[in-house]
């Protein structure tokens, strides 16, 4: 479904990525770790091309991301992406938010796009909420929207850019049982994140960055049990003392 | 000092025999000024807010003529530009189109050169309070946008703009009362706008003091009420929830 | 298409830089005078002297909701016979550059008062419970700590208000003056050459403010990255 080849992206001298390579089949769920800095946002960035890199290759669904001739919004409107900051729309009710792309991108009827958008705040229990406003939600209800938001666009994979650091603790669960049940329902998703209770429940693989390189790329009993390299180790063993 | 104050003087027939009173003149300023402001405003608006967005896009061409135009009416004082209008761009102009402006009506000789003159000098003012309104978006947005399918051209027009637009409100207030002072700077050029009134009644009569301030105090009018009008758009345009835009 | 004829500029440029000369004269004049009163409209306005307070805020609303050209006017027309009358100055003294340097520092008086006030504002408030707690009065406090830390913050807004109003000089226009613009109208209406000297005091409006606006940037990215 995602494949890459030798990916790498560097802003002026400064190296983001190197040579990363990795794939992810259909259904799989990979959990992307890594210190910070160590490119890894960067990296999930790629995947829809909302970051250009400079060599290598991304190929999605068999459409090549670093392609000039690739319609980049027409991939993009394949691949939901949920952000760190949630990035709902402000001045949209939810169920606004939830349809706007549905009809302008997809050109889904507004009797449609509405229907789609309820069933899916139903599916992450805010549908009393449908005609408040963002900024009238907690940050957890915010990110639950913004699942919902990238799953009305029927999404054949799902990126997550450490979709629970920007929460208040109380609030991460909530976030993270929808994404547990998106998984468990046969999802392809990528996810950016520190939250290992998820990796151990979910994840088909596990990602491990440090400088821009790929370190470990490995089951997660094998990367949880015995990681190879000293930095994952090291990173494993701070996140455990939290 | 014997200053014999006479506020009736408004209300007697001007000296000219023109069937007005000195109260009709000036009702005539007033109503020049905001016919001249509000008109200049509406392009003033739609101008800048191309420019605005042109110098935020990625497109080095069009970001460069955006920033060249922003700094052109920037630096160059607003009598000045008045002058190239009704005095240099005609002459400028090919020789018909530039015929045909100078046979029309010399009233609506002034008014044209004063409208586009103060129109392009207060887009380039817009146009920078749209692009700092833009860049103050946190950054995500736009990404997000994207990450939707959305069309750079569609980011802009479904999310970024109309969040753009509302924290600006009050900037372009500022705008707003702006122009309507800088309107006085046509009366230079001979437009009988509330200023140039003033000035002929002081002319006419010998009351410097009524006529002065009675003008003055039409222009704190026009303030009180823009200032009204625009806490009202901002009530109208407010986001539930939303705080603040940093 | 106009005839161009660029030779009534060269022989004018004695008397064009005498215009520019009191053009400069008015802004900076203006600037000094308008950041004395304006902070002393600033601490005015922060006071807790509730009439002082008052004073402040309508003498800044009015000014700044009265287009410069009317309180030209006003300086140009009435304040003149106001003074003859009440000096008892012969008629028709010649006050126009006195008037004008009086009308543009009260005037902008109340944009600085305004960036004055935003700068003493953005000192976070423990500095003035810091410089009490040594013992400093509100005075001292204000002129040793508050004020230093304010004015560096304000420099560049303060330059570029000093900008803008070299830009509004042009405007004792209304008074027949001849700071440089009125110098560059008055040799093109002799010269019959209004076109290019028109052109010729845009060009050198735009090169000047232009490189002070540069310099001015240059100077806050500066200040940004200390």
């Amino acid at each position: 479904m995602i494949s890459m080849n030798k990916v790498s992206k560097h802003y002026g001298s400064f190296q983001v990525l190197t040579d990363c390579t990795t794939q992810v089949h259909k259904g799989e769920v990979i959990v992307v770790c890594g210190p910070s800095g160590s490119g890894k946002s960067t990296l999930i960035k790629c995947v829809n091309g909302l970051e250009p890199f400079q060599s290598g290759e991304i190929i999605v669904n068999g459409v090549s991301v670093g392609d000039p001739k690739t319609n980049l919004s027409k991939l993009r409107s394949t691949v939901g992406m949920v952000f760190q900051n949630f990035e709902l729309f402000p001045h949209m009710s939810i169920i606004d938010n939830l349809c706007i792309a549905q009809i302008k991108v997809l050109g889904r009827s507004q009797e449609q796009a509405r229907e789609k958008g309820h069933k899916l705040l139903d599916r992450v229990g805010l549908r009393a909420q449908a005609e408040k406003y963002p900024g009238q939600l907690s940050g957890g209800q915010q990110q639950r929207v913004a699942i919902a938001r990238a799953l009305a666009m029927d999404p054949i994979c799902m990126l997550f850019d450490e979709p629970t650091s920007a929460l208040d603790p109380e609030m991460v669960n909530e976030v993270l049982d929808v994404m547990t049940e998106l998984a468990q329902e046969g999802m392809t998703m990528m996810c950016v994140t520190h939250e290992m209770g998820f990796a151990r429940r979910v994840a088909s693989r596990v990602i491990f960055m440090d400088q821009g390189r790929i370190v470990e790329d490995d089951s997660k009993e094998a990367f949880f049990e015995h990681a190879r390299s000293e930095r994952a180790q090291q990173f494993l063993a701070k996140i455990l003392h939290h | 000092m014997a200053y014999n104050w006479n506020w009736g003087v408004f209300l007697q027939p001007t000296a000219t025999g023109d069937e007005s009173t000195y109260f009709g003149w000036m009702l005539y300023g007033f109503k020049m000024t905001i016919a001249l402001s509000l008109s200049a405003w509406l392009i003033a608006l739609a101008v800048g807010a191309v420019v605005g967005v042109l110098r935020t896009v990625p497109n080095k061409w069009l970001s460069g003529i955006a920033t060249a135009y922003v700094e052109v009416f920037r630096n160059i004082p607003l009598l000045v530009q008045l002058f190239l209008w009704y005095f240099v761009i005609p002459e400028l102009l090919p020789e018909n189109l530039g015929n045909a402006f100078k046979q029309t009506n010399p009233i609506l000789q002034q008014f044209l050169a004063s409208m586009v003159c103060l129109a392009l000098f207060t887009s380039a003012r817009v146009a920078e309070q749209v692009r700092s309104g833009i860049n103050s978006l946190p950054p995500g947005q736009k990404n997000a946008g994207l990450a939707m399918g959305f069309t750079l051209p569609q980011t802009y027009r479904h999310v970024m703009l109309p969040m753009a637009v509302r924290l600006i409100v009050p900037p372009l207030t500022s705008e707003f009362l702006n122009i309507f002072k800088n309107s006085a700077v046509c009366s230079t050029i001979g437009l009988l706008e509330l200023a140039a009134q003033g000035r002929q009644l002081v002319d006419y009569t010998a009351q410097p003091y009524e006529s002065f301030i009675a003008v003055t105090v039409a222009y704190l009018l026009i303030n009180v009420v823009v200032m009204f009008g625009m806490r009202w758009v901002e009530g109208y345009v407010r986001v539930p929830g939303y705080i603040g835009g940093k | 298409m106009h005839d161009y004829d660029w030779s009534s500029i060269p022989n004018s440029l004695p008397f064009l830089w005498d215009g520019m000369k009191i053009s400069l004269e008015i802004t900076l004049s203006a600037v000094v005078f308008g950041i004395i009163w304006g902070t002393l409209l600033a601490l005015m306005r922060l006071s807790p002297v509730k009439p002082l307070s008052w004073f402040a805020a309508g003498y800044v609303n009015l000014f700044r909701a009265v287009p410069l050209v009317m309180v030209l006017l006003w300086f140009f027309l009435i304040v003149p016979r106001l003074l003859e009358s009440l000096l008892g100055l012969p008629r028709g003294t010649d006050m126009r550059l006195a008037s004008a340097i009086a009308g543009f520092a009260l005037f902008e008086a109340a944009y600085y008062s305004e960036i004055i006030r935003a700068g003493i504002q953005s000192v976070p408030k423990g500095q003035m419970g810091a410089a009490s707690a040594l013992g400093m009065t509100y005075g001292q406090a204000m002129r040793l700590v508050v004020l230093p830390q304010a004015f560096r913050n304000m420099v560049p807004l303060l330059l570029t208000q000093g900008i803008i109003l070299f830009q509004d000089t042009s405007l004792v226009y209304v008074s027949a003056l001849a700071d440089f613009f009125g110098a560059a109208y008055k040799v093109g209406d002799r010269d019959g050459r209004l076109v290019e000297l028109l052109l010729f005091a845009g060009a050198v409006y735009f090169v000047l403010c232009f490189t002070a606006s540069r310099i001015v940037r240059h100077y806050q990215n500066r200040l940004k990255t200390a």
